[in-house]
């Protein structure tokens, strides 16, 4: 099956990677889970300070459904539960060492109840996440299909066949298989034109072009089987299938490849490490010394989190984006600029009409303002959805119309084009967010 | 930077506390004209970059694209004020001088009641400056005979911003165009200063300039000379008696409101505004369309009690302020339709029903403006019904699942 998606957004944003850039490995000491990145999961500790994990070893299992765990990336001892306010878990710290104990073997899952609870125990579920609502799945749930995204579209984002080499074909068919086991209907796998690994046994392959955001998996859905009201689907990408696959032969592995790149940084640089690893050692040396401020980003320019040098590798995110921050800029009536360094989607800009890469900083480059433009979100959402008006029915709290207008279909990551695209700069994503939380809240 | 210090010196008198601090909306609206914000993304949950344009800029351009339609009508009120004089020569400067302090005034006066009000109440509701009045501003004084007396103009204003636009929230909430409503007010209120054949034709001396015309000076629009016709034959002719063919009025050199004569600059405005995306060209395309269609109709249908349904489908086009409408009001992203498909709709029936209002209402020789308002009325409403196209689908994409299942 072929899927071409005309609607969709090209940012040409300097620092990019080569193409023969080398993936390096690189062995941090202090890994993180942060259960703010796993919607719908409400974290209870299951570790203390000072235990010793293994790989896999659970450290917080979500209060609602027990049996779904997020586990330690790496073996070693953990250092700290990070708490905020109210008590409210912020982040696990766990420092790795050689020393650690080996997690029990889970039994290999031969029906769609063992599947659910081998995914569930090994921490691999929570990296799964369901529509409606965009949240990591309940495996209680019956689900209609899985959507296997082998395709990144987002900005500056490593070519697919970087994020697919840890794992080999071979543990994307056994991931297959598990999944099959939980999927009424069919697990899709989505990918460039560029796949590697031809067929996967067992999946119903999808060839997709597009622009951003023709990598997420849940506009592949969209476009392939949208949910109806009633439905759930999964979603994830083809990192956690391999992890998925390679567990169901019996190991455990959370290694993942990180792309560092942005306009700040000097040398664009792959590293092959473990999701929740600190960010320090991946930016040394790789950042010029620079008087203005910057934003170190776990992820795209478009969706991540702000983690500053300090921080961890956020979930799924397998990119660090350096951009400079801009609240330390004064910019003469930028609105009237004709200077071609101006990015932008508007003719209106000379850069518009430039084959050049652009450095854009974390500025909104105007106030918020009321939905004044219209057809800008269109432009950039190839899903059967009208933006604006789920957008207003979200804004209104009206959950017969986000229904009716789609919501279920959504997840904030499909709406990160359209808020770049904004002329009112209004906080798209947030709204979706906060919409989806408030449906589920008022339907559950 | 020394303006960068003046105004940050001068910001702790605006802010909370400070002793200037009712007119923080005033500071804030020039600080972020002159500099971008500093204003940043946030950390979580949102996009990183944005792209550079915004409403100041979107603004900003309309008012560009109206500056040749804007320069010509300082041209065209002098060009008709020298020709009613009976002159032979015609100084370009002196008619653009003359054309310059007749709508200076207007537009001044314009921006200060529109622009006060918008401060007053963007201080009132705690926001920022809404840049909508930078181009209602202007576009008011453009689709006003050139010499409407200063304080009904104030009035209108006043009425407009006020009763369309802030009582419904402010730019980006309004129903109705807003120079529309408040040329609309200005009709209804004072007819006898905005119709007829005595006020297209500035007379008076502004700031003491030029010399002016005898009282009772009449020099009707061509619309209104059509209006008034009793038989088939339609000749337009100028205010001097002169022929007026389709050539001139494209150009636009005969009486008329103060910017809409024009076609020709009305047209390098479309393609300022087609260009850098800002109108939409679903909406300028089936205005056209419509007009041309309706035009056509009522052409071939043509009968003496309706004279201006002898005027070919493409003259209706250049006469009046048809163009302009089709361009600068029915394109207005906030009171148009916002679907796509509703787009086409709307734009087709501005254009049909304003030569309907044209043709068979000999009261209203004009019907672009009734046509642009009244479609404003029903812009939401074919926006719903495109609305409720896509959710059946989406209803009925699930009903076929569960049959087939």
């Amino acid at each position: 099956m072929k899927l071409k998606l005309k609607k969709g957004l090209n940012l040409n944003i300097a620092g990019g990677l080569n193409s023969d850039t080398q993936i390096i490995d690189l062995n941090v000491g202090l890994y993180a889970i942060v259960p703010d990145d796993f919607p719908g999961f409400v974290p209870k500790a299951s570790v203390h300070d000072g235990d010793e994990v293994a790989v896999g070893t659970p450290l917080l299992f979500d209060k609602n459904h027990p049996e779904v765990k997020l586990v330690s990336p790496v073996a070693g001892r953990v250092r700290s539960v990070v708490r905020g306010e109210r008590r409210k878990i912020m982040r696990v710290e766990v420092e790795a060492s050689d020393t650690a104990v080996e997690s029990p073997e889970l039994p290999k899952p031969t029906d769609k109840k063992s599947a659910c609870s081998f995914l569930a125990e090994s921490g691999l579920l929570a990296m799964l996440r369901q529509r409606p609502y965009d949240i990591v799945p309940n495996p209680d749930d019956s689900v209609r299909d899985i959507f296997v995204t082998a395709l990144d579209t987002a900005p500056l984002a490593a070519p697919a066949s970087v994020y697919s080499s840890i794992f080999g074909k071979e543990d994307y068919e056994e991931g297959v298989k598990v999944l099959r086991l939980i999927s009424n209907g069919k697990v899709y796998i989505s990918h460039g034109a560029d796949f590697e690994y031809g067929n996967i046994s067992g999946a119903e392959m999808v060839e997709v072009s597009g622009l951003h955001p023709a990598g997420n998996a849940g506009v592949q859905a969209a476009n392939i089987a949208p949910v109806n009201k009633g439905e759930t689907i999964w979603t994830l990408d083809i990192e956690t299938l391999g992890r998925i696959g390679r567990l169901a032969k019996g190991q455990r592995n959370f290694e993942t490849v990180v792309a560092l790149v942005g306009p700040e940084v000097e040398k664009p640089s792959l590293f092959k490490t473990v999701i929740g690893a600190e960010v320090a050692p991946i930016l040394a040396g790789n950042l010029g010394n620079t008087e203005h401020h910057r934003r170190i980003i776990s992820g795209n320019v478009l969706t991540g989190n702000v983690v500053g040098p300090e921080g961890f590798l956020r979930y799924p995110y397998r990119q660090i984006t350096v951009i400079a921050e801009g609240d330390d800029k004064d910019e003469f009536m930028g609105w009237a600029s004709l200077a071609p360094s101006k990015m932008s989607e508007s003719p209106s800009f000379p850069g518009h009409f430039l084959k050049r890469s652009f450095r854009p900083d974390a500025r909104l480059n105007g106030g918020r303002r009321a939905m004044i433009m219209s057809g800008q979100y269109d432009k950039v959402m190839p899903m059967d959805i009208l933006p604006e008006y789920l957008i207003k029915a979200i804004i209104s709290k009206n959950i017969e119309d986000m229904e009716r207008l789609g919501i279920y279909e959504v997840a904030p990551e499909d709406f990160a084009a359209a808020e770049y695209v904004d002329t009112s700069k209004l906080p798209l994503q947030q709204i979706v967010r906060d919409g989806l939380d408030y449906i589920r809240k008022e339907l559950e | 930077m020394g303006l960068r210090n003046f105004l940050d010196k001068i910001k702790p008198n605006f802010e909370e506390g400070g002793k200037l601090h009712a007119f923080h909306s005033v500071y804030d609206g020039f600080e972020t004209f002159l500099y971008t914000p500093r204003t940043t993304s946030s950390a979580t949950g949102a996009v990183h970059i944005h792209d550079s344009i915004d409403a100041k800029r979107t603004m900003i351009i309309v008012v560009m694209a109206l500056m040749p339609c804007f320069i010509f009508g300082m041209y065209n009120t002098g060009y008709q004020h020298w020709l009613a004089l009976g002159a032979q020569e015609f100084p370009f400067f002196s008619l653009l001088w003359y054309g310059f302090l007749t709508i200076l005034p207007r537009v001044l006066v314009a921006y200060v009641v529109g622009l006060g009000i918008e401060f007053a109440f963007a201080q009132w509701r705690k926001e920022e400056i809404q840049e909508g009045f930078l181009v209602t501003g202007i576009l008011v004084p453009m689709i006003c005979p050139a010499e409407v007396p200063l304080w009904m103009l104030a009035v209108a204003v006043a009425f407009a911003v006020v009763f369309a636009k802030e009582v419904f929230g402010g730019t980006g909430y309004n129903v109705l165009n807003i120079a529309l409503v408040t040329r609309a007010f200005l009709f209804f209120a004072y007819p006898a200063q905005m119709s007829g054949d005595k006020v297209y034709v500035a007379s008076g001396t502004p700031f003491g300039y030029g010399t002016a015309l005898p009282d009772g000076f009449a020099g009707a629009t061509p619309l209104g000379q059509i209006a008034t016709q009793t038989s088939s034959d339609i000749t337009l002719t100028g205010i001097d008696g002169h022929v007026i063919d389709t050539w001139q009025a494209f150009l636009g050199l005969i009486p008329g409101s103060f910017g809409e004569t024009s076609t020709l600059c009305i047209l390098i405005g479309a393609v300022i505004l087609l260009a850098t995306g800002i109108a939409s060209w679903r909406i300028i395309l089936s205005v056209i369309a419509g007009g041309l269609a309706m035009g056509w109709i009522a052409n071939v249908f043509a009968s003496p009690l309706y004279p201006a349904s002898f005027i070919p489908a493409y003259d209706q086009l250049l006469l009046g302020g048809f163009a302009f409408a089709a361009v600068f009001m029915a394109t207005d992203p906030v009171t148009a339709a916002r679907t796509n498909t509703g787009k086409y709709i709307y734009g087709f029936l501005i254009g049909a029903i304003a030569i309907i209002i044209r043709t068979y209402n000999n009261g209203y020789p004009e019907g672009a403006m009734l046509a642009v308002l009244l479609m404003n009325c029903f812009a939401p409403l074919i926006d719903y019904c495109v609305v409720q196209a896509n959710i059946r689908r989406r209803l009925n994409r699930a009903k076929t699942k569960t049959v087939n299942e």
